[in-house]
């Protein structure tokens, strides 16, 4: 039987969700998604048309509060967990290598 | 010492209150009994020697362990992951606020599957949590630190969050009780996300009325969470003594043959217990059900891939050193700092959500999600509660199904569904069972599940079967 997801896939995947996979875990991700899809998609053939898909289970519309400024955290507390604050903001390297 | 620790929350707050025992004094001999820990059920506690303010409450000087899933000021918080290593949030969730304002204070902060990610506790970067029944099986997950502090006399109680079955089986593979709220019962503001629409927070407790005594101090609206409505009424300590008048409903799809026999024998055993107690047993047809995992096992994963994208090395959290460039920064830190499972399920959730399969995938499990809550709502129509086995077995070896990620979420089986539907759920120890292959008995949780927001009625009923039940089992050296 064809496997429910092949290795390009799980790379074009991992990409997606900014991972990198080792080879072994390629590998074992390919077998591993292929069986738990495979179980998962028992519900792709039942007849579901016309039921209305259900994102949250407590109906709430428009939870306002008043548009009244409070306190939120001071700069520095809210930087003091970064890996590498800098000058009130989160220094990251560079988005080009070569930049 | 011993009989301070003997004492269930109830006791302790009434003595305490009376003045019959010091707040510091009962703290102190948690914190002693917290220290002796060998299970690996906490990841840090929380240092004394600071002043400390107890406020006046109903929980006035009572140690609360807390699942590492919820931020706590200035204390390391992990949630079980290599990637909040050293974290240190600043600010702490409502719910432990909430506990704070009535007088309870932290014990420590407790071991968990990754991101909650797990039913063994074996998916924590910081190594399993032993099962104070057998040191050679889990606990269960994700809470099982929780669980495992509490049945193994290391807390007196503990919080847990609850996203398929992450309160409930734990505590039934412990010997505890475990109650998942309503969802929205409980703000979620601090509670790391795992999957935004069915986390929940709730208590892993000694007995049902510590259940009530811990949801009455944490349930209610929280502007921080949009989606927290808090409970009508509010929750009250449990008192009913028969069940005269209520129905139960026992799922006809349970499949008998689908849970081990010891844990069938149990199960049959508590029925007949409701039935001297005056309550009356049906079966009732929850058709969508079995389709529960299927479809669990797509939304959680789905949301969770959206939700741990904010792991990326910018803001808190470990950053990898070595990478050339923010991409590389970005994947360098995330396959260091995530472990196998919860890339597993953001492997997952990223393929339901892509291009071409978000029809297929996500499109369709929502569907099913809004079928079991009409199964539920169809058969609340006509019965008080449904109940069915916590866990389909006692608590299993460890390693036992850590190659198979399938055969483990299978465990999720008969709590998943009310996960879904968004409506609670208690699991109370109703025996012991051996394992099916042989061995010390173990605990055998019950589960009752009622509808949306009816938390009192369930604790009440929880609570008549408790006391008629009588489980009074503890682990081998674990007083009370």
């Amino acid at each position: 039987m064809r496997p429910m997801i092949d290795r390009e896939q799980v790379l074009h995947v991992a990409k997606l969700a900014r991972l990198r996979l080792s080879e072994p875990e390629l590998e074992t991700m390919t077998g591993e998604l292929s069986g738990i899809l495979e179980h998962v998609d028992r519900i792709g053939k039942l007849d579901l048309e016309g039921v209305e898909p259900t994102s949250h289970v407590v109906e709430l519309e428009n939870v306002l509060r008043a548009d009244v400024p409070r306190p939120s955290l001071p700069r520095e507390v809210a930087l003091a967990p970064a890996p590498e604050p800098l000058d009130g903001a989160f220094r990251v390297p560079s988005p080009q290598a070569d930049a | 010492m011993g009989g301070l620790l003997e004492l269930t929350v109830a006791q302790a707050a009434a003595k305490i209150a009376a003045g019959e025992i010091a707040a510091e004094e009962y703290y102190e001999a948690w914190r002693g009994a917290a220290a002796g820990d060998e299970l690996n059920a906490y990841l840090c506690s929380v240092d004394d020697g600071a002043a400390y303010e107890v406020e006046e409450g109903p929980l006035r000087g009572i140690p609360v362990a807390i699942k590492d899933i919820f931020c706590t000021e200035g204390t390391p918080t992990t949630a079980g992951s290599r990637i909040l290593e050293g974290y240190r949030p600043p600010y702490t969730a409502t719910a432990v606020r909430r506990l704070d304002a009535a007088g309870a204070r932290v014990l420590g902060k407790t071991n968990m599957d990754e991101f909650a990610m797990g039913s063994s506790n074996e998916n924590s970067a910081y190594g399993p949590v032993l099962n104070p029944w057998d040191r050679g099986r889990v606990p269960g997950g994700s809470s099982g630190g929780s669980a495992a502090a509490v049945a193994g006399g290391l807390a007196p109680c503990a919080i847990g969050t609850d996203t398929g079955g992450s309160i409930r089986q734990p505590a039934s593979l412990c010997g505890i009780v475990g109650l998942k709220p309503t969802y929205g019962a409980i703000s979620r503001y601090g509670m790391i996300a795992f999957a935004s629409s069915l986390d929940q927070c709730g208590p892993l407790t000694r007995d049902v009325t510590d259940a009530a005594l811990l949801l009455a101090a944490m349930e209610g609206r929280d502007p921080c969470d949009s989606t927290s409505v808090g409970i009508e009424g509010g929750v009250v300590a449990p008192s009913q003594e028969d069940l005269k008048g209520l129905r139960f409903a026992v799922p006809s799809e349970l499949g008998r043959d689908s849970f081990d026999a010891g844990v069938r024998e149990v199960f049959e055993a508590t029925l007949a217990r409701i039935e001297a107690l005056g309550g009356e047993i049906a079966e009732v047809s929850l058709p969508s059900a079995e389709h529960g995992i299927s479809a669990y096992y797509v939304i959680a994963p789905a949301e969770a891939s959206s939700n741990l994208a904010r792991y990326d090395g910018v803001r808190y959290g470990q950053r990898a050193e070595t990478a050339a460039d923010l991409v590389e920064m970005y994947e360098t830190t995330r396959s260091e700092g995530f472990g196998p499972e919860v890339k597993r399920r953001i492997m997952l959730g990223t393929y339901a959500l892509s291009s071409g399969y978000y029809d297929a995938y996500y499109g369709q499990a929502q569907k099913v999600r809004t079928k079991i809550a009409d199964d539920f709502s169809a058969a609340f129509a006509e019965f008080d509660f449904v109940v069915t086995p916590t866990s389909p077995s006692v608590a299993f070896g460890l390693g036992e199904k850590t190659d198979d990620p399938l055969s483990m979420y299978l465990n999720d089986f008969f709590t998943v569904p009310m996960s879904l539907a968004g409506i609670p759920a208690i699991s109370i120890p109703t025996g012991l069972a051996e394992p099916a292959g042989g061995g010390p008995k173990l605990p055998v949780g019950f589960q009752i599940a009622a509808p949306a927001f009816a938390e009192q009625k369930l604790l009440e009923a929880a609570y008549a079967l408790e006391q008629a039940v009588g489980f009074e089992s503890r682990p081998e050296g674990v007083d009370g």
